[in-house]
């Protein structure tokens, strides 16, 4: 009798050892697969390293604020962007980049309108939409000036609506 | 028998290894060209020599936006040949993403896709999409003006997926907009991540054919005597071999492969178009809302396209084209509907006045989303029951007629895309 009870005892014992083990290898796997997938993730997923490799980190110089005549649109290719100083002397950076399908869009001096090549969206020079398919106004990167030098922070495009007051910096 | 096997096998190399790929008999109707059209081979063929002739282009390309567009020039200019093997891998990735396609349709249209085949149909979809998928990454490559802009326009359509469709554009551009990040991801997809599954996935292809014991073998068929697959399958093989060969090295040296101006992200060509075969969906956007081309419709076809094998499975008829007679008249009916209707909504949408000036104040995605899907959908669904009660459909003949219908809708959408859309995207002639 008593030798059947320890018997049965280590085999229970053993049992519950081999059913611990072979839980603690599921957990095991699981964990390796989600470390894994994280590290996947990680590995294909965007990094902000790109801005830092082209130097579109930091406040961009653009110009002296009296480069740009009041009520005018200057394109800066380069940068891939527009300055738009209004009539009353305030300022806009406005992105080239058309929010439909993201098409370069094209200052029209005489319409005052930006013209978009691909499918014919139109913007005012404030950079709302006069005409679809656009679904918003133009983005816009934040202005800072100082000491009469106008930057920009290329980082940073903003999507918006429509254009309010708000979105334009005075020089002061 | 034993001649004419042991002059092949001197003749084709790799002789042991192709047969190996195939049953050692094969039942005599499978031999008719035009139940397959050998379209499997011609594709397993064609991702060979892009994966030869994709090799030697690495030699000579660099994967930067600095050096990528010069690198090919570079490759063009100075290489013995080098214009005709990039036009070989131009020419390759156009002809295999139609063979492809017409490939997967044989499979739907002989039946081909269901139990037991359907694990198959299956992996086959899976190919496709890597496929087209290949030549979405690799059109982005050469780094000229038509590159830099296709891939901005399909990848901006999308972040129109409505909750993270913005995240996911940019964990494939790895940034904002196109880009170095883009650059490095594409080439590493395109020459190793893609190819690398598409090896493997066609392995499990080929065993998978071999599996269900070879191709569709019609049931009027099934009496006959299996004969040696070498030489008489292995023989036609070869000959199609060599003449997809032969078309695929004279486009490539009669016609280049096309290289526009340096990519320049401030300045887009007008018109801006996407990659050819994406040319229906942009046709589309004209007069759908995003939503619907980009996500409704692909979505609602690939669970469509999954869940074929198990929306028909009892039908006996496999293995002959379009199922019986009537099938085949239905089919016929439905590409015409297909063409003339898409005509008609193109052109529809271009001269009558829309929704929008109609009824100015209701929202996008009424005027150009429910409204007019509801329509099209109405249309559709009419013309089908009708063609049921007229040739007496059963549950395949209609899902093959709706892709009959789809196919040809589809095409028309393309051509106009292609040919007649000019600047600013409105319709043209394109003479
Ligand atoms: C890289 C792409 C592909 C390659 C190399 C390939 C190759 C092949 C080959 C050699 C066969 C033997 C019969 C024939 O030649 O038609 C076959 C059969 C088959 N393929 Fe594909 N294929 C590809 C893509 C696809 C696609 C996109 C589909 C459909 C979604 C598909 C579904 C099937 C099915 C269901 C069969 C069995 C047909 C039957 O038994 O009659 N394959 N494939
Ligand atoms: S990309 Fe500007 S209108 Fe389409």
């Amino acid at each position: 009798m008593k030798t059947i009870n320890i018997q049965s005892d280590k085999k229970d014992n053993s049992l519950k050892r081999r059913d611990f083990l072979k839980k603690a290898w599921k957990v095991l796997g699981l964990v390796l697969m989600a470390e894994l997938a994280l590290f996947v993730f990680d590995i294909i997923r965007p990094s902000r390293k790109e801005e830092i490799i082209s130097g579109n980190g930091e406040l961009k110089d653009l110009g002296h604020v009296n480069d740009f005549s009041l009520g005018s649109v200057t394109p800066d290719r380069a940068n891939k962007l527009f300055v738009v100083r209004q009539g009353d002397g305030g300022f806009m950076v406005l992105s080239l980049s058309c929010t439909h399908l993201g098409c370069a869009v094209l200052w029209n001096g005489e319409k005052q309108q930006f013209i978009c090549p691909c499918h014919k969206s139109v913007f005012d020079m404030m950079g709302n939409v006069l005409s679809s398919p656009a679904p918003r106004a133009l983005d816009y990167f934040p202005v800072h000036i100082e000491a009469g030098r106008l930057r920009a922070d290329l980082s940073q495009k903003v999507q918006r609506k429509k254009y309010s007051i708000n979105q334009v910096t005075y020089a002061v | 028998m034993h001649d004419t096997n042991s002059t092949i096998k001197k003749k084709i190399p790799c002789f042991g290894f192709i047969l190996h790929l195939h049953p050692r008999k094969v039942n005599p109707s499978v031999l008719r060209f035009h139940l397959t059209f050998g379209l499997g081979g011609m594709a397993a063929l064609l991702v060979a020599v892009q994966a030869v002739t994709g090799l030697l282009l690495k030699f000579h390309y660099v994967p930067t936006p600095q050096g990528a567009y010069n690198s090919i020039l570079n490759l063009q200019e100075t290489l013995l040949f080098g214009k005709m093997l990039r036009s070989i891998h131009h020419w390759g990735a156009i002809l295999l993403i139609w063979v492809v396609f017409l490939h997967l349709l044989r499979v739907v249209f002989t039946g081909a896709y269901r139990k037991p085949r359907h694990s198959n149909w299956h992996i086959g979809l899976l190919l496709f999409i890597l496929v087209v998928f290949s030549n979405f990454t690799g059109y982005l490559l050469p780094w000229d003006q038509l590159s830099y802009w296709a891939i901005t326009i399909s990848t901006n359509l999308i972040g129109f997926i409505p909750f993270g469709g913005s995240w996911l554009k940019e964990v494939l551009l790895g940034g904002t907009e196109v880009g170095r990040a883009t650059l490095t991801k594409f080439y590493n997809l395109h020459t190793g991540i893609i190819p690398f599954s598409m090896l493997i996935l066609m392995a499990y292809h080929f065993w998978h054919v071999r599996k269900a014991g070879g191709v569709v073998v019609a049931e009027e068929f099934k009496y006959l005597d299996n004969i040696d697959t070498n030489p008489h399958l292995v023989a036609r093989e070869f000959v199609v071999a060599l003449v997809l060969l032969a078309v695929l090295f004279f486009l490539g040296s009669v016609f280049d492969a096309p290289l526009r101006d340096r990519a320049n992200p401030a300045m887009s060509p007008d018109p801006a178009k996407a990659p050819w075969y994406f040319m229906g969906l942009q046709e589309l956007l004209i007069h759908f809302h995003p939503f619907i081309v980009v996500v409704f419709f692909p979505l609602v076809l690939l669970f469509a396209a999954l869940g074929l094998p198990y929306f028909i499975k009892k039908d006996k008829l496999y293995g002959i084209w379009f199922i019986s007679s009537n099938g085949k008249k239905a089919a016929v009916y439905a590409m015409f509907f297909g063409i003339l209707i898409t005509l008609f909504f193109i052109l529809a949408d271009e001269f009558l006045p829309g929704p929008e000036i109609v009824a100015p104040n209701l929202p996008t995605w009424i005027t150009s989303g429910v409204l007019p899907l509801t329509v099209s959908l109405i249309a559709v669904y009419s013309f089908l029951r009708y063609l049921k009660k007229k040739y007496l459909l059963n549950r395949a003949g209609i899902v093959q007629t709706f892709i009959v219908f789809l196919v040809a809708a589809y095409s028309i959408l393309t051509i106009t895309g292609i040919f007649f859309r000019g600047k600013g995207m409105s319709l043209v002639w394109p003479w």
